[in-house]
């Protein structure tokens, strides 16, 4: 799976707020009007008139803060746990990528961590966003936290090879 | 009695009329401008009842109403969006300007009146009510749309070209001539210009200079800074409406989000009497004769806005549903028509321009927010999906 960058748009709404909206991969368009006084509005936009939006949801804080939990993060969490369930051997690990591993501005795939390990990189956290399911060209950055699933034995071994302790 | 009991009596019996009125309206989706008017009808001179106690009363609570209509509407824009909307949107203000003021002016001149009440009645037929068609964009959920921002970029010019609009009017009107007419509309773009760079450049630091901690030192101080500025305004010739709209624009951040909330209570009230006072200034009995131009009128400059709105909307390459929901929702007129034909009356234009107003008003606010409903029913939609599919075939 490779990374899509899903491009935002946002509209300024003055004496409102402002609009971000989305196409998405489906060909539907999503959207958020946030009012100035802190109201938001999930808006669904019409298939036929791609002007006009289908329904407007009005929603709190807390439930726009819920929603984003339930779309964002948990679309990896959901994956982990259902890992863990099947099979009790494996672990999920944070491993940090240290300032000097050999594979900071390389790609995920030089490291060929699954084939040396049999554990898999699921995400990458970086500025407190998850980037799930990095694919082979996904480059590393310093600071990077690789969330990988595997043994004990193959998590350590990639935590050696991020750090650069055996040879490539 | 004593006089002033007589004015508690009579001005608690209006509020309180116009608070049931409002609520039966709400119940209809209608809004409130035009109960108020009809309200203002019917009590005034020639009315069922006359208030007469009361009325210097609600003359300095109908213009204070002004000032607070102004301001709350500077408040809800921040000067980068006025700006950074101008650049985007001028020719779409420029098509509205020209399709809205030349109907009401040749209009004007058609009936015989003078060059003034031209100017006046350009400028009526001109602005659209923001304040109704922003609620009826939120009623009918189309916050969201994408013509939306077309629309209110529309609004916001319009709300902008007032601040040199009614210093204009409000010099010619007092009978200063050509080269005064010019000389205040100097002082209002010097102003204007002004007031704009020194938001942006130092928006923050005037708000940060009342604290926004005590909310009842910053009503009292914003309250206070906003007549202030406009007696200011009229002192200079500029429109006290224009000053209060300024000082709407200087505030920004969170001073701008608590005074919105605080002043919105005191706007609604006295805008309520301002617009009853509008009405208690015209003799119902005036109004027969000018129901037919009105109405005239009204449909001519709806269809202007119409196509006002259609050209802006296609600018922004809205497709046709979305065009005919931009112009349709233009159509309302209201608050600042009101405004403008307020100073007429008051400096003495032509006696028949203030009915006219009054059925003009009356007639674009209630049946626009009808209007804009109509491109949502099916009936409509198939008939442009045919239209559509028409062009398709043919091209």
């Amino acid at each position: 799976m490779v990374l899509v960058r899903v491009r935002v748009e946002q509209t300024p709404l003055p004496g409102i707020g402002v609009r971000h909206d989305l196409v998405t991969s489906s060909g539907r368009t999503v959207g958020v009007v946030s009012h100035r006084n802190g109201r938001r509005d999930l808006v669904l936009y019409d298939v036929d008139d791609p002007d006009s939006c289908l329904a407007s949801i009005p929603l709190t804080d807390d439930e726009a803060e819920a929603l984003a939990d339930v779309l964002g993060a948990s679309l990896m969490l959901g994956q982990l746990a259902g890992l863990r369930q099947q099979a009790a051997g494996l672990l999920t690990e944070q491993i940090a990528l240290p300032a000097g591993s050999p594979f900071v501005g390389r790609q995920l795939g030089d490291t060929r961590a699954r084939t040396r390990t049999s554990a898999s990189i699921v995400a990458v956290l970086r500025d407190r966003e998850v980037i799930p399911s990095p694919g082979p060209s996904f480059r590393f950055e310093a600071n990077d936290v690789v969330v990988a699933v595997g043994t004990r034995h193959g998590l350590d071994g990639v935590t050696a090879i991020l750090a650069g302790d055996t040879d490539g | 009695m004593h006089d002033t009991t007589v004015l508690l009596i009579e001005f608690g019996a209006l509020l309180f009329g116009l608070g049931m009125l409002g609520r039966v309206g709400r119940r209809f989706g209608l809004s409130p401008i035009p109960l108020y008017l009809l309200a203002g009808l019917a009590f005034g001179q020639g009315g069922l009842v006359q208030l007469s106690a009361s009325n210097d009363f609600t003359a300095i609570g109908a213009q204070i109403g002004v000032i607070l209509l102004l301001v709350m509407l500077g408040l809800e824009y921040s000067a980068d969006e006025l700006v950074g909307n101008l650049r985007s949107a001028a020719p779409a203000g420029i098509i509205d300007m020209l399709l809205n003021t030349v109907p009401g002016a040749l209009f004007a001149l058609l009936l015989g009146w003078d060059a003034k009440a031209a100017l006046v009645l350009a400028g009526i037929t001109w602005v659209s009510s923001s304040g109704v068609i922003a609620k009826v964009l939120g009623d009918l959920g189309r916050l969201g749309n994408r013509e939306t921002p077309v629309i209110l970029s529309v609004l916001v010019i319009e709300d902008l070209a007032m601040a040199f609009y009614l210093p204009i009017v409000t010099a010619v009107l007092a009978g200063v001539g050509l080269l005064g007419g010019l000389s205040t509309l100097g002082v209002a773009v010097v102003t204007v210009v002004a007031v704009l760079v020194v938001a942006i450049r130092y928006g923050g630091p005037i708000s940060r200079f009342m604290s926004v901690k005590d909310p009842e030192a910053l009503l009292l101080s914003v309250f206070g800074l906003t007549l202030f500025v406009a007696g200011v305004a009229a002192e200079l010739k500029v429109s006290e409406a224009v000053g209060a709209f300024l000082v709407g624009i200087a505030l920004s951040g969170p001073v701008a989000h608590h005074a919105t909330q605080m002043l919105s209570p005191l706007r609604d009230l006295f805008a309520a009497v301002f617009f009853v006072f509008f009405g208690l200034s015209t003799d119902p009995a005036d109004m027969p004769p000018v129901l037919l131009p009105a109405l005239g009128l009204a449909v001519l400059t709806m269809l202007t806005k119409v196509a006002t709105g259609y050209l802006a909307a296609r600018r922004s390459g809205i497709a046709l549903p979305g065009r005919l929901r931009t112009g349709f929702a233009l159509t309302p007129r209201g608050e600042f028509s009101v405004v403008i034909a307020g100073l007429a009356v008051v400096s003495g234009v032509d006696p028949q321009l203030a009915p006219l107003a009054t059925a003009y008003v009356l007639i674009t606010v209630i049946s626009g927010p009808v209007l804009a409903r109509l491109p949502d029913y099916s009936w409509f939609k198939n008939l442009l999906r045919r239209r559509m599919a028409a062009q398709r075939s043919t091209a």
